[in-house]
């Protein structure tokens, strides 16, 4: 959609109606609420202005309804959601502040720059906390990237492509900025080839006093511009890219996608915490989406005051930019600040230092109204409050969909089979394989806090200098098993989410959220996202990990058809020791190999994996089935394998630790000798299930850890303390990879032949011109 | 002994040297503004890694003009060391401090990981502590990393013993596959004629210590306070 300009004429004399209010994306009632909240019509910068506010993505009109069912409490949690970040406490007077934000869109449209700004975007969300970021993850989903079932070559390709740009865009930003990016997920499913998704959390630490929050004050303090130029990039990105599906005229959008410059957003950074340090900083918030608009409105709301901005005085990098232009724009790398009056000038130095424009461009007001003027004229004027915060709020119809999730049988291979052949084709599809060619992109080690990167385990693990304390984070999301059942699929991130941070040894302590759904205007798709929040609720609260903040992205739809519901959590685990840090590599020759249940005993009698299977990535792979239920989640039993992890690790009671999930037992094991010094398995599971489900199965709360011989004895007395069952399986070696179920071996490869597997299938199908038939 | 860590706009790994040197190595150091053209008394200076002026036009094609260059100059051709670590061996090239040029990796793309580098010469302050055909492992992360200088250049840096570092294997030998980004003869390092300037891709400062993986580089470091400290002894 194309929005009208009428050419020679200044916005405000164009004559708005209410057709002219549908194309900027505002339904005839949210126009309704716009002449009433103005007693006049709006002229047309302030329609402008109104569209973007009143959007989705910076609204949240329909989702807000349901996220209020979230959890956000704790003793831990110091700001929860409202402000650009949640923040939560990590002891020694320090505090981390984390969130996760979404860039779908524009990354489907313009792969490289969606992603860079999509990365740029969420460290300004940390930095004008005041908080320094130290860490980047993402959680990327794009269609198959060889022809499949349902996935012709030319898709492929395409999705090959946006991978690349993707990773290229993260890389481009994350690098030259210099936070390292150290973990993250990947994940291909048929239905993100029209919607790929791109979720970059961020993570900072600040010392609690040096917090800042984004709340204007004080009638008469001058609100302060910094950091790059506007320019017209990126107008409407945050109306009619990401609040709308896609059609064929999708490409026409690129113009909506904004650009970005991580060498300007390095300075920014440095400006921004030298210039907090003086002590004259009041406020400040980034200028992300709606740019100008949201910052200045939202600052003002919350403070309940008024914000009064002279348009000429912005830093401009182009000519004849109209009110509208500038207003909408979403140029990158700036922030709006709040100084107090009289020491404007300590803040502006620091600036000129960096070599950015700081330039004073309005007033805090006492009469609550954003009050914009141009060339002299005032060409907006609207009650700050009302914009940043009386959207409509919508009660969206909600259907659960008529079919209930139909049983789907998956063909069982005969007992004793060799299941080698199909072990290797897991670990070499592209949802299991090793990323290696993907992270290495990444910086994942500037700033020498990385003490597990990618690869090394489950979660990300950073030192937080100069104290002995480390931060662990993991990033999980779910489409498939939140197709099958949204609310079983949403718990299911958060518990693998938890699960991975207590792998790393760390206690999870927080949890952060992107909520990446269809059209909310389907009932069946809010039918969806109302049943995730259900879930990620029951999770949470059993898991002790409140939301602390986060992101929802709706309008995921190609064609009319929406992406698989897909929630994507990060959580934030907290060492107390960062030498207490565990990876998933096995470590040492003769070492015991246990298998951790969180059902504990009741593990050896429970109903297997049968009645899930039809959902796990080995019948996707090998079947191409892919329906009936997803494993179902015990909260209670993931809750005591975190405790035991935790308490393990601090007593070095293992020396390995990785989770079963994708692909199941089999590909866990496989993954803890890729990941170690060329070490290999020797394992046995016993026959209490068809030898498919016991190696493949997907049901969780479970874990394999490595021990050394010695302190098995003492390891499954901790594990019975804490109701989990510790089961030796088998004994790290060399050579064979061998897996057995009863006396049956059913994969038996050198361990070559895994690694080479694991290892090299990635990066051969991506750098192929042709796709694999 | 002073050491001192020049700081350009875009500099990101300014803060990892200065830990490395500072709270690792319990050194005296500070930081060098781009702009001032003081080196305050320092003893050594260090150019760190990072994206100085964001790579514009060339990595380090800009950070060589700025003020703080010409004394890392002058200091330089006094006989100063200087160490330049990824960003900062560019900037050396750029600045014709050490010859040759540092191109786009082979691969073409970004590369961060472990690698093992092999001491060609001990005759450096820079790897003193170190044995002939020593082993470290250091990791490098950068996209510009292939060395390249012409022949006759080559030739020379062979006949002085100023290539200092090479990739190779954990073995120590030198093979293609050890090389990670198309270096001319595996070069991961190179010192001046004079051997008071050091330029190396790997990054010593994020190896040195255990928990992040190796603490190889700081054998490159320690040579370093070495050197200063044995010149400091000798009587005037």
């Amino acid at each position: 959609m194309r929005v009208p300009r009428k050419s020679g004429m200044l916005e405000t004399e164009v004559r708005v109606t209410i057709e002219m209010a549908a194309e900027h994306g505002l339904t005839a009632d949210e126009y309704a609420r716009v002449l009433k909240i103005l007693g006049r019509d709006p002229n047309f910068t302030e329609l402008g202005v109104f569209s973007v506010m009143w959007s989705e993505h910076c609204s949240y009109k329909s989702s807000r309804a349901h996220l209020r069912r979230l959890p956000t409490r704790g003793p831990q949690v110091v700001q929860g959601p409202g402000e650009n970040a949640g923040v939560v406490d990590i002891g020694d007077g320090l505090v981390a502040t984390f969130k996760l934000e979404s860039h779908n869109h524009p990354s489907y449209v313009e792969p490289f720059q969606g992603a860079a700004t999509g990365v740029g975007g969420i460290l300004r969300d940390i930095f004008t906390m005041g908080a320094r970021p130290i860490a980047v993850l993402d959680s990327l989903r794009f269609g198959p990237i060889s022809a499949e079932v349902g996935t012709d070559a030319a898709t492929a390709a395409r999705n090959r492509r946006l991978l690349d740009g993707v990773v290229r865009g993260i890389a481009f930003y994350g690098n030259c900025f210099g936070v390292p990016t150290v973990g993250g997920e990947v994940c291909f499913e048929a239905g993100y080839s029209g919607n790929p998704l791109v979720n970059v959390l961020a993570l900072g630490i600040a010392k609690k006093e040096d917090l800042f929050f984004a709340r204007a004050s004080g009638e008469g303090n001058p609100v302060l511009y910094v950091g790059a130029k506007t320019g017209r990039d990126g107008i409407h990105g945050a109306s009619l890219l990401a609040s709308a599906e896609f059609n064929e005229l999708s490409e026409e959008k690129r113009p909506n996608v904004q650009v970005g410059d991580p060498f300007l957003e390095k300075l920014l950074l440095e400006a921004c915490l030298e210039a907090m340090q003086t002590g004259a900083i009041v406020a400040i918030q980034d200028m992300g989406a709606a740019g100008l608009t949201s910052s200045s409105c939202e600052m003002a709301s919350r403070g309940g005051v008024g914000i009064d901005m002279d348009l000429d005085l912005v830093p401009q990098r182009e000519t004849g930019m109209s009110a509208y232009d500038m207003l909408l724009s979403e140029s990158q790398e700036r922030m709006l600040l709040v100084a107090e009056r009289g020491r404007e000038d300590e803040v502006t130095a620091v600036f000129a230092k960096w070599g950015l424009d700081a330039v004073e461009i309005g007033v805090v007001s006492g009469d609550g109204f954003l009050r914009v003027r141009h060339r002299g004229a005032v060409v907006a004027e609207i009650p700050a409050q009302a914009l940043a915060d009386e959207a409509p709020v919508y009660q969206r119809p909600i259907a659960a969909p008529a079919r209930a999730a139909a049983a789907v049988a998956v063909p069982s291979a005969a007992a004793g089979a060799n299941l080698t052949p199909n072990f290797l084709r897991v670990l070499a599809s592209p949802a299991v394989a090793s990323k290696r060619w993907i992270f290495e992109q990444y910086d994942y080690m500037v700033r020498t806090n990385t003490l597990d990167g990618p690869g090394a385990g489950d979660a990300a693990v950073l030192r937080v200098k100069p104290t002995r304390r480390a931060l662990a984070l993991a990033v999980d999301g779910n489409g498939r098993w939140s197709r099958l059942d949204p609310r079983m699929g949403a718990k299911a991130a958060v518990a693998e989410a938890a699960r991975n941070v207590a792998c790393s040894g760390a206690r999870p302590w927080a949890a952060t959220n992107c909520l990446n759904f269809g059209n909310p205007e389907k009932p069946e798709v809010m039918w969806q996202f109302s049943e995730a929040i259900d879930g990620i609720a029951e999770a949470c609260l059993a898991l002790e990990i409140p939301i602390t903040g986060g992101n929802v992205s709706f309008y995921n739809d190609t064609l009319g058809r929406s992406i698989d519901p897909t929630p994507v959590l990060g959580v934030l685990g907290v060492l107390e020791e960062a030498e207490c840090a565990l990876g998933m590599g096995f470590r040492g020759e003769g070492d015991i190999v246990l298998l951790l249940d969180g059902l504990g005993e009741s593990a050896a009698t429970a109903a297997g994996d049968a009645t899930s299977f039809s959902s796990s990535e080995y019948a996707k792979t090998i079947h191409g089935v892919v329906g009936g239920l997803p494993p179902a989640v015990d909260l209670g039993a993931e809750k005591r394998l975190i405790r035991l992890l935790e308490a393990a690790a601090r007593e070095k009671a293992i020396v390995s630790a990785h989770d079963v999930s994708d692909g199941g037992l089999a590909i866990t094991l496989a993954e803890c000798c890729a990941a170690s010094e060329g070490f290999s398995v020797q394992a046995k599971v016993k026959a209490t299930q068809p030898a498919e489900h016991a190696c493949f199965g997907e049901r969780g709360a479970r874990a394999v850890v490595s021990c050394d011989a010695q302190r098995v004895a003492g390891l499954r007395a901790l594990a019975s303390q804490y109701g989990v069952r510790a089961e030796e399986i088998g004994r790290v070696g060399r050579g064979a990879f061998r897996l057995a179920c009863g006396e049956a071996i059913v994969v038996d490869a050198a361990i070559e032949i895994v690694r080479e597997a694991w290892g090299g299938s990635l990066k051969r199908l991506i750098e192929t011109e042709t796709s694999a038939a | 002994m002073q050491f001192g860590v020049v700081v350009f706009p875009g500099s990101n790994c300014d803060h990892d040297a200065w830990y490395a040197l500072g709270t690792v190595l319990g050194q005296n150091v500070r930081f060098l503004w781009h702009q001032s053209e003081n080196l305050e008394g320092c003893d050594a200076v260090i150019l760190p890694g990072g994206f100085s002026y964001g790579d514009y036009l060339r990595t380090g094609a800009i950070a060589r003009f700025s003020p703080v260059m010409r004394a890392v100059e002058r200091f330089a051709r006094g006989g100063g060391m200087v160490l330049g670590i990824c960003n900062g061996f560019q900037i050396l090239c750029e600045a014709g401090l050490l010859p040759g040029v540092l191109m786009r990796n082979t691969g073409l793309r970004f590369i961060c990981r472990q690698v093992d580098v092999r001491v060609e010469s001990v005759e450096t302050p820079f790897t003193a502590a170190a044995e002939a055909g020593q082993v470290l492992r250091m990791p490098i992360a950068h996209a510009e990393g292939n060395y390249f200088c012409d022949a006759r250049t080559l030739a020379d840096l062979e006949r002085n013993s100023q290539i200092v570092f090479r990739y190779a294997s954990p073995e120590g030998r030198i093979t293609a596959e050890a090389n990670p980004n198309g270096s001319l003869a595996n070069i991961a390092g190179i010192c001046s004629r004079e051997r008071n300037v050091l330029g190396l891709m790997p990054h010593p400062e994020r190896a040195a210590e255990a928990m992040l993986g190796s603490a190889d580089g700081a054998v490159l470091l320690r040579s370093m306070i070495a050197s200063l400290a044995r010149a400091r002894a000798v009587p005037a």
